[in-house]
């Protein structure tokens, strides 16, 4: 369900980070200026890929150096650090379960909230090529690879754009 | 209680930013023009937050009634 409206704006936002806290922000933003009837675009760029990626992301790569960092490098939605007070795993947890306390909806949640309303999800090309991922190693809800002149050109005609 | 009549309602109790607006806008989709959604909450800052969402998304707040601590917002639907 899309409830974009032509006059009320546009918000890009660059997800850089790939922390559990960081994304929730983003995803925050997202949801409301969605919910708003804002367009609504996120590029994901080098550490922020986590966020899309599939559980086989953990094994991609072309050679030694691009497997070795998306072993060591592995994250998904559904497992991310935090950055700060992470203690190994456990500051996550415990953040997921204040949360849920709360009623805040998980990250997965969030992002198949976001894309039901329409918000856009672009993976960065350049990353990806340097750690050897491809599309199928990001979730079905993920947009086409896009390249820094794609971003620019959504981001100069933005009302808000933020890097994350 | 009220004179108020709503079309539809949405129980939005326990929830926190951003979900009473995400919920409101996505409860409205589904409503026709000139339609009146009451959304109950016990957000506090709903009460700031869902008239400015009503404000830039083009609808309008019909009414607010305060009870202990819940909170009924009257949206109608305008577009």
């Amino acid at each position: 369900m899309t409830i974009q409206k032509d006059n009320a704006g546009s918000v890009t936002l660059v997800l850089f980070s790939g922390e559990l806290d960081k994304a929730m922000a983003a995803f925050i933003i997202a949801t409301s200026a969605a919910s708003m009837g804002m367009k609504v675009n996120i590029f994901f760029t080098f550490w922020g890929l986590n966020i899309l990626k599939k559980d086989k992301a953990r094994f991609a790569g072309f050679n030694i150096m691009q497997r070795m960092m998306n072993f060591m490098n592995f994250g998904t939605a559904r497992k991310l650090a935090m950055t700060k007070m992470n203690m190994a795993g456990a500051g996550p947890a415990m953040l997921k379960m204040m949360m849920g306390q709360k009623k805040v909806p998980t990250l997965p949640a969030f992002i198949k909230m976001a894309h039901e309303m329409g918000v856009k999800f672009y993976p960065c090309e350049m990353s990806m090529k340097v750690m050897g991922l491809t599309k199928e190693d990001f979730i079905d809800e993920c947009s086409e690879v896009i390249g820094a002149v794609s971003y620019l050109s959504e981001a100069k005609d933005s009302n808000v754009n933020l890097f994350i | 209680m009220s004179e108020l009549s709503a079309t539809k309602e949405l129980d939005a109790k326990g929830l926190v930013c951003p979900m009473p607006s995400v919920k409101t806008a996505l409860a409205l989709e589904g409503m026709k023009t000139g339609e009146v959604l009451k959304v109950i909450t016990d957000d506090p800052v709903s009460k700031r937050d869902l008239p400015l969402w009503a404000k830039s998304t083009g609808n309008e707040v019909v009414g607010i009634e305060e009870d202990g601590t819940l909170i009924n917002i009257y949206l109608k639907k305008i577009e």
